[in-house]
C-alpha cells in the first residue's frame, strides 16, 4: 500500500455503515479497467505540465473513480478484500507510473524549449573596452633577456644620460679616436660637463666591470641616442641589447657560440652564423656576424625576379659587431687581462623587430600610433 | 675607398674573368666590407656630344624644357636621317657649345634602363643628355654633365663629338667600393687593398707587386730648406716626423693629364683638375700617401713646419678664411706666412695655378692626433685628413714623392731638381715578443706554430725565431711600417684568425654557472607594464626632447623641480633643446598624433626615464684609462650623472568603454586614471592612499588625486588635466592623465608579502549613511571609519554618494557598507552594532560626519 493511498483513506472514519450495493459496482473489474483506460488516455493526451496536473486531479485525486473504488474495499467482506485490494492497487499503480513518465517527458520538453527561447546571437561584439597592449620593442627585448637569463646570464642596466668617460674613454674611444667622431653624439650643455646621452649600451658594461668581480655574464638592454634625423632606417632614439662575458678561458669560439644562441632565440633553430673581421675600439679581435636568412634559408635570390625581401637576396642578414673585450678596457676596469678574457656583442632591437615581424620602416616604431602596438598584444 | 679592377690587376694577379662581385667577396673574407659596385653595367651608344642649339619651351606643368640639337658625330640620327641628334632636356646648367654626354637609343643604362626614342613634351626625343647619377658615375643629379667642368678645359679640348664616353669615363670597367675601418688606414690605397686581395687568395708567392717599391735618391745638399719646429707636441708626439720635398721645374702648364689618369681619377670618384693636382691625387690613391703641390714661385725659399700662433688665419683652398688654433700644425713659408693646415688642406695663396711651371711636391708624415683635431676643429674632412688620422705608412713618403716626380716629368715635360729634401725623424718599430700559442688561446682554434709564423710574414711582419731553437713558443715580431695597429697579442691573434679565416672558428655555447635570474626591480617593472596594458592602455614610446615653453604650457610653478631640465648642446631641433623631466611632457605629443590621425578614443602609457638634475649640471671627471680609477674618482664620476628616475605616464581621451548593443559608452574621466594607478599598486601588492590635491600642475585643481604609499611617500598624481593646459597643448577637452614614480612602487614591493589569516565564519554586514560637508574627502571618512570600527572590520565599501535636494546644501551623503568578521566565531548583532557605532563616532569626530 503506497503512502498516497493511505492518505486518501484518512477521511474514512470507522467501518462502512452505509452499504449501498450500487456503489459496490465501483469494484467491478470492468469498471476498474475502464477507469484505468480513461486515466491512461487522459495522461497521454496531456500536452502541458498544467494539463497533466488537471489530469492527475481527475484520475488520481480524492474524487477520482479509483480513489472511490479504493474507499469501497473496507466495506467488503474479508474474503473479498484481498482480491479487490490487489486489483485496485494494481490499477492505481499503472496510473501513477503513467503520470510520472508523462511528467518527466513534459519537463524535458519544457527545459529544451527554455534553452531554445533563451538563445542569443553571440556574434555581436563582446568587448566593451579595447584591450591594452605592450610596445613590441619592449617585448622583443624581454624575449631576448629571458632567453639569456634562462642560460644563466643576468641583466645589467645604467643611466641614459651618461658620463663621457663611461660612454667613450673607458671603451678605448679616446677624444681623438676617429670612431668617436663617427658617433653622432648628443652633448649636454655646457659641453665641458662631460655628459652625453649614451650612444650605446656599452657604458653599462663598463659599470658592471667596475662594480662586479668576474665571472661576469650580463645582458644589457636599453635606450640609446644618436643625432640622426628620423627616416626609414634611422631614429635619434633607439634600443640596443648588449651581452658581456668575462671569465677565465673564454675565446672567440665562446663568442660565436653565444651569437649562435642569440640568433636561434630570435630567428629560429635553423639559422646559423657566419663571421668575418671588423674593427671596434672596444674589442680586439673584433668580429662582424651575419646569420642565415630565416625567410629564404640562405638561398641566393639576388638578381632574380623576386629577391628575398628579408635579406635583399644575399641569403644572409647582418647581425652586428662583437669581439673579445680589448685588454685596455679590461685594465681600465681593474680586471687583469692575464687572468681573465671576455667577449661582448650587441644589436639594435629595432632591427630585430623589423626583421622578425616584417616591420617595414622606422616611423611606426617610434611614432606611438596605438594601432602599431595593438597588433602585438601582450607578448611576441 | 674604390678599387677599379684594372688598377688592382696592376699590383696583384687577377684571374681572367674575375668580376667585381668576386673581388668584393674576397675582400669581405678578409674583413673589408663591401659598400657598392660601380660601372660595368652600361652598354652604348654613350657618346660625347656638342650642344649646337636649343629652344626654350615652357610647359603647362610650369617647367621649361630645352629642345636641343646636339652634334654626336657619326652616330644616331646622323646615320639614319642625316641630321644632328634631337633631344629634349630638362636641365639648364649648360650653354650652346658645351660638350656633354649623350645616351642614344639602343643603349642600356645601369639598372637595366633601356633607352629608346620616345615622344615627350610634344617632340620625339632621341635619347638623353646624361647626369652623373644616370650613368653610375656619382650621386649628382643637380644638372647634366658638362665635360669641361668634369674633366677640365684642357682635357675637354681634346675631345670630339661622337667619342665613346664609356671608355672616356671608365664606365666599362667595374670598380669595387669598400668600407675601410679606422684601424686600416693603409687600405685607403690601391696598394693596401691589393695586398688584402692577395691575402684573400692565399698570399701566393710573387703574387703581389708593391707600387711603392721604387728607387729613391738619398737626401743630400741642394734640397729645398725644410725645418720641423714643433714647440708643443700633442701627447709627446711631434706633429711632423718626416718631410720629403722634391722640386720639378719647367713643366708646361698647358699639358693635360693623360687620359688613363683622368679616367682612373673619375672612377675613384675624384675630379681631374690639372696635371700637378691630378698627379698628387693619383699617387695618393695608389700608395696612400697624401701629397701637396706648391707653386715654387709663390714660396720665398724655405718651409717651416710649426704650430699656429694666436691670431693667425689662413684662407684655405675652399675659399674659407679660417682662424687658426694653437694646436693646428702649419706648413709655413719661411716660418711666417701660413701655407697649409698640415695634413688637412692647403691655402689658396700657394696653390698651383694654370700658369705654374715649377712645382714643389710635399710628402710628409703627420701625427694622427694633430690632424684629427685640426680636421674636427675646422670641420674639414679631406682625402688627406682621412688618411693621416688613420695612420699613413711613414716609410712610403720618399717613394710617393718619387712616383709623383716621375709622373710630372713624364707628362708635364719638366726636369727634377737634383737636390732632395728628406727630414726623417721617424723611429723604427720595436719588436714584440709573441707567444705563438697565444692566438689559439684568444681565438679558440689550434693554429700550428708554422701557420702563425707564415701568416705574420705574409702580412709583412719580420718574424725572428729563436736561433738555437731553445725557445720554440716565442717569436720576435716587427710589424710592417703601414700597420700601426699591430701592437700586442690580441692584434696578432686577430690577424691570424682573419687570414686563416674567421669561419674556421668553432661555436661553443658558454655556460655561466650561477645566474640568479631577473632582479626584483625588473620583474616588478614588467608587472607594472603588464598591469597597465591589462587595464586597457596601450604602451607607446616617445622621444624625450621637449621645448623650453613646455613648462609654461604645463603651468609648472616657478620653483617646481620639473622646471630644472637638462639642456642639450646640440639638439636635433632648436625648438626642443631640453630633456623631459616628466613622461607626460612628451606623451602629450603621442596623444595628439593619434587624435590627429582620426582616433577619438585613445588610452596610452609609457614607462621610461626622466632627467632630474635637481640643479645646475655639474662636471663629470675624465680620469685616465691606463688603470681602474680610484674609488673617490669613481664616486665623483657616478655622482656627476644627474638623477634619472623611472616613471610611468598615462593619458586618455574619448570613451573608456564603448557604446554598443548594451547601451551607451562611458567617457574616460579622472577616476580611470586613479584606478589605473591603484591597479598597478594592487598588482604589486602595495597598499596606497589617495588624497585630493588642489594644487599640482598640470592637473585640474579640483580633479587631481595625490597617491602615496601608506607611509606618506609620494607615488604620483592622477586626474583630469587643467583646462588651460589642455588648451595650451591643443589636447582634446577633458583629457585625463596620471604620472607616477615606478621606482617608488618597485622599492615598496621588494619585501615578500606576509600572508594574513582569514576567517571562515559568516560575515556580518551593516549599512550606514553619513552626512558630511562637501569639502570632506571620502578617503578621510573611510580612514576614520576604519580606525573606529575595530579589528574585526573586513571591508568598507562606499556604495552611494548623494548630493542634492533631499539634503542640506553644502553637504553630501555617503553610504557605506561595512563587513565584519571574527576569526573564531559568528558575531552577534549586538557586537556588530557596537562596532558600527564606534566607526560612526570616529568618523564624526574626525570629519564632522552625522549619521542619517
Ligand atoms: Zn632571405
Amino acid at each position: 500500500m503506497n503512502p498516497s493511498e493511505s492518505s486518501e483513506r484518512t477521511p474514512m472514519s470507522g467501518p462502512n455503515t452505509n452499504y449501498d450495493p450500487v456503489e459496490v459496482s465501483a469494484l467491478d473489474p470492468a469498471n476498474i479497467d475502464g477507469a484505468v483506460q480513461d486515466a491512461l488516455s487522459a495522461i497521454a493526451a496531456a500536452a502541458s505540465l498544467d494539463e497533466l496536473k488537471a489530469v492527475r486531479i481527475a484520475h488520481q485525486g480524492e474524487k477520482s473513480p479509483l480513489a472511490l473504488a479504493n474507499r469501497e474495499i473496507g466495506a467488503l467482506p474479508p474474503s473479498a478484500k484481498a482480491e479487490a485490494g490487489k486489483r485496485v492497487g494494481h490499477a492505481r499503480g499503472r496510473v501513477g507510473q503513467a503520470v510520472t513518465a508523462r511528467q518527466t517527458e513534459l519537463e524535458a520538453e519544457r527545459d529544451a524549449r527554455i534553452l531554445v527561447d533563451e538563445r542569443v546571437d553571440v556574434t555581436v561584439p563582446a568587448l566593451r573596452r579595447e584591450p591594452g597592449s605592450r610596445h613590441p620593442i619592449e617585448l622583443v627585448a624581454q624575449r631576448l633577456v629571458d632567453a639569456f637569463v634562462g642560460m644563466g646570464w643576468e641583466v645589467a642596466e645604467g643611466p641614459e644620460l651618461e658620463s663621457e668617460w663611461l660612454n667613450f674613454d673607458a671603451l678605448n674611444l679616446g677624444p681623438d679616436h676617429p670612431a668617436r667622431q663617427m658617433q653622432d653624439t648628443f652633448f649636454l650643455d655646457p659641453v665641458d660637463s662631460g655628459l652625453v646621452l649614451r650612444t650605446q649600451t656599452s657604458p653599462v658594461q663598463i659599470r658592471t666591470m667596475l662594480e662586479q668581480e668576474p665571472p661576469i655574464y650580463v645582458v644589457a638592454p636599453g635606450k640609446v641616442f644618436r643625432t640622426d634625423d628620423l627616416d626609414a632606417t634611422h631614429t635619434p632614439v633607439f634600443h640596443q641589447i648588449e651581452c658581456l662575458a668575462i671569465d677565465k678561458g673564454l675565446t672567440m669560439a665562446h663568442l660565436r657560440g653565444a651569437l649562435d644562441a642569440f640568433v636561434r632565440i630570435m630567428f629560429g633553430e635553423e639559422t646559423r652564423t657566419r663571421v668575418r673581421a671588423n674593427y671596434f675600439p672596444f674589442t680586439e679581435p673584433s668580429m662582424e656576424t651575419d646569420f642565415l636568412c630565416f625567410a629564404c634559408h640562405g638561398e641566393e635570390t639576388w638578381g632574380t625576379a623576386e629577391p628575398c625581401r628579408t635579406c635583399g637576396g644575399s641569403g644572409w642578414i647582418e647581425l652586428g659587431g662583437s669581439g673579445m673585450v680589448n685588454r685596455k678596457v679590461l685594465r681600465t676596469c681593474g680586471i687583469d687581462p692575464e687572468v681573465y678574457s671576455g667577449f661582448a656583442f650587441g644589436l639594435g632591437i629595432e632591427r630585430a623587430l623589423q626583421l622578425r615581424h616584417g616591420v617595414r620602416g622606422m616611423h611606426e616604431i617610434v611614432e606611438g600610433d596605438v594601432r602599431f602596438s595593438q597588433q602585438f598584444g601582450m607578448g611576441v | 675607398m674604390r678599387l677599379p679592377l684594372s688598377w688592382l690587376a696592376e699590383y696583384t694577379d687577377l684571374a681572367p674573368g674575375t668580376r667585381g662581385a668576386d673581388v668584393a667577396a674576397s675582400l669581405v673574407r678578409v674583413g673589408l666590407e663591401e659598400e657598392d659596385l660601380h660601372g660595368g653595367d652600361i652598354t652604348g651608344p654613350l657618346v660625347v656630344g656638342r650642344v649646337l642649339s636649343f629652344e626654350l619651351e615652357p610647359q603647362k606643368n610650369g617647367k621649361t624644357i630645352r629642345w636641343c640639337t646636339v652634334d654626336v658625330g657619326q652616330n644616331g640620327q646622323m646615320l639614319t636621317e642625316g641630321k644632328h641628334q634631337e633631344i629634349v632636356c630638362g636641365a639648364h646648367n649648360f650653354e650652346v657649345g658645351d660638350l656633354v654626354v649623350c645616351v642614344l637609343p639602343g643603349a642600356v643604362l645601369p639598372g637595366g634602363f633601356v633607352i629608346s626614342a620616345r615622344k615627350t613634351y610634344g617632340h620625339v626625343s632621341n635619347g638623353m643628355i646624361c647626369a652623373e647619377d644616370e650613368i653610375g658615375l656619382g650621386e649628382d643629379h643637380e644638372g647634366i654633365i658638362v665635360l669641361s667642368r668634369l674633366l677640365g678645359e684642357e682635357k675637354a679640348a681634346t675631345l670630339q663629338p661622337g667619342d665613346d664616353a664609356i671608355a672616356l669615363l671608365g664606365l666599362g670597367e667595374e670598380t669595387v667600393e669598400t668600407n675601410v675601418t679606422p684601424d686600416r688606414g693603409y687600405c685607403f690605397s690601391v696598394r693596401g687593398l691589393a695586398r688584402e686581395y692577395w691575402h684573400a687568395q692565399g698570399s701566393p708567392e710573387g703574387g703581389y707587386r708593391d707600387p711603392a717599391d721604387v728607387v729613391t735618391p738619398p737626401a743630400g745638399v741642394g734640397g729645398y730648406a725644410v725645418e720641423l719646429k714643433d714647440d708643443s707636441p700633442i701627447e709627446g708626439n711631434d706633429g711632423c716626423d718626416r718631410y720629403v720635398a722634391r722640386i720639378v721645374r719647367g713643366i708646361d702648364p698647358t699639358r693635360p693629364s693623360p687620359a688613363w689618369m683622368t679616367k682612373r681619377l673619375t672612377q675613384m670618384g675624384m675630379r681631374p683638375i690639372s696635371l700637378a693636382v691630378d698627379v698628387t691625387n693619383y699617387v695618393m690613391l695608389a700608395v696612400g700617401q697624401p701629397l701637396h703641390a706648391f707653386d715654387v714661385e709663390r714660396l720665398s725659399g724655405s718651409i717651416v713646419v710649426r704650430r699656429a700662433r694666436a691670431g693667425e688665419s689662413l684662407t684655405t683652398l675652399d675659399d674659407v678664411e679660417r682662424t687658426l688654433h694653437a694646436d693646428d700644425l702649419l706648413i709655413t713659408d719661411g716660418g711666417e706666412r701660413p701655407l697649409a693646415i698640415a695634413g688637412v688642406m692647403g691655402g689658396a695663396s700657394s696653390e698651383v695655378s694654370e700658369t705654374t711651371t715649377d712645382v714643389l711636391i710635399e710628402a710628409a708624415h703627420f701625427d694622427p692626433t694633430t690632424v684629427a683635431r685640426s680636421s674636427r676643429r675646422h670641420r674639414l674632412i679631406t682625402e688627406a685628413s682621412k688618411r693621416f688620422e688613420r695612420g699613413v705608412d711613414p716609410k712610403v713618403t720618399a717613394a710617393a714623392a718619387q712616383l709623383a716626380v716621375d709622373l710630372l716629368v713624364a707628362h708635364g715635360g719638366g726636369t727634377v731638381d737634383a737636390g732632395v729634401t728628406d727630414v726623417d725623424r721617424t723611429t723604427d718599430r720595436t719588436a714584440y715578443l709573441l707567444d705563438v700559442t697565444e692566438p689559439a688561446r684568444i681565438v679558440g682554434v689550434d693554429y700550428p706554430r708554422e701557420r702563425v709564423v707564415r701568416i705574420l710574414r705574409d702580412l709583412g711582419c719580420v718574424v725572428e725565431e729563436s736561433r738555437d731553437g731553445a725557445d720554440d713558443t716565442h717569436v720576435l715580431v716587427t710589424p710592417p711600417s703601414w700597420r700601426p695597429d699591430l701592437v700586442d697579442a690580441p692584434d696578432y691573434a686577430e690577424e691570424v684568425a682573419r687570414i686563416d679565416g674567421y669561419n674556421n672558428i668553432p661555436s661553443i655555447t658558454p655556460t655561466p654557472s650561477d645566474g640568479r635570474g631577473l632582479t626584483h626591480a625588473r620583474k616588478a617593472r614588467r608587472v607594472v607594464a603588464d598591469a597597465l596594458a591589462g587595464a586597457g592602455l596601450t604602451e607607446v614610446l616617445s622621444y624625450p626632447f621637449v621645448s623650453e615653453d613646455l613648462a609654461d604650457h604645463l603651468m609648472l610653478p616657478a620653483d617646481d623641480d620639473r622646471r630644472n631640465a637638462v639642456r642639450l648642446a646640440n639638439p636635433l631641433s632648436e625648438e626642443r633643446p631640453l630633456l623631459r623631466t616628466s613622461i607626460l611632457a612628451t606623451l602629450v605629443d603621442t596623444l595628439r598624433r593619434n587624435v590627429a590621425r582620426g582616433r577619438k578614443d585613445v588610452a596610452i602609457y609609457e614607462l621610461g626615464l626622466v632627467f632630474r638634475p635637481g640643479g645646475p649640471v655639474g662636471t663629470a671627471p675624465v680620469p685616465g684609462v691606463a688603470a681602474r680609477p680610484d674609488a673617490e674618482t669613481l664616486e665623483r664620476l657616478y655622482a656627476a650623472v644627474p638623477a634619472q628616475p623611472r616613471r610611468a605616464g598615462i593619458l586618455a581621451t574619448g570613451q573608456a568603454e564603448q557604446a554598443g548593443w548594451w547601451g551607451p559608452g562611458r567617457p574616460a574621466d579622472w577616476s580611470d586614471m586613479v584606478a589605473a594607478v591603484e591597479t598597478v599598486a594592487a598588482a604589486l601588492a602595495v597598499p596606497v592612499a589617495v588624497a585630493n590635491d588642489p594644487a599640482h600642475a598640470p592637473w585640474h585643481p579640483g580633479r587631481c588625486a595625490r597617491i602615496t604609499l601608506v607611509d606618506g611617500t609620494l607615488v604620483g598624481h592622477a586626474g583630469e588635466l587643467h583646462p588651460k593646459v589642455v588648451a595650451a597643448l591643443d589636447l582634446p577637452a577633458r583629457t585625463v592623465a596620471a604620472e607616477f614614480d615606478v621606482d617608488v612602487l618597485v622599492a615598496a614591493s621588494a619585501e615578500p608579502v606576509q600572508a594574513r589569516p582569514f576567517s571562515t565564519f559568516p560575515p556580518a554586514l551593516t549599512d550606514i549613511a553619513l552626512l558630511v560637508g562637501s569639502d570632506v574627502a571620502a578617503a578621510d571618512v573611510e580612514a576614520a571609519l576604519r580606525s573606529g570600527a575595530g579589528e574585526w572590520l573586513e571591508t568598507v565599501v562606499l556604495f552611494d554618494v548623494y548630493e542634492g535636494e533631499r539634503i542640506e546644501a553644502g553637504h553630501r551623503s555617503l553610504a557605506y557598507r561595512l563587513t565584519f568578521r571574527a576569526p573564531d566565531r559568528t558575531l552577534t548583532t549586538d557586537e556588530v552594532n557596537r562596532f558600527r557605532d564606534a566607526a560612526v563616532a570616529a568618523a564624526a569626530s574626525a570629519t564632522g560626519a552625522v549619521q542619517r
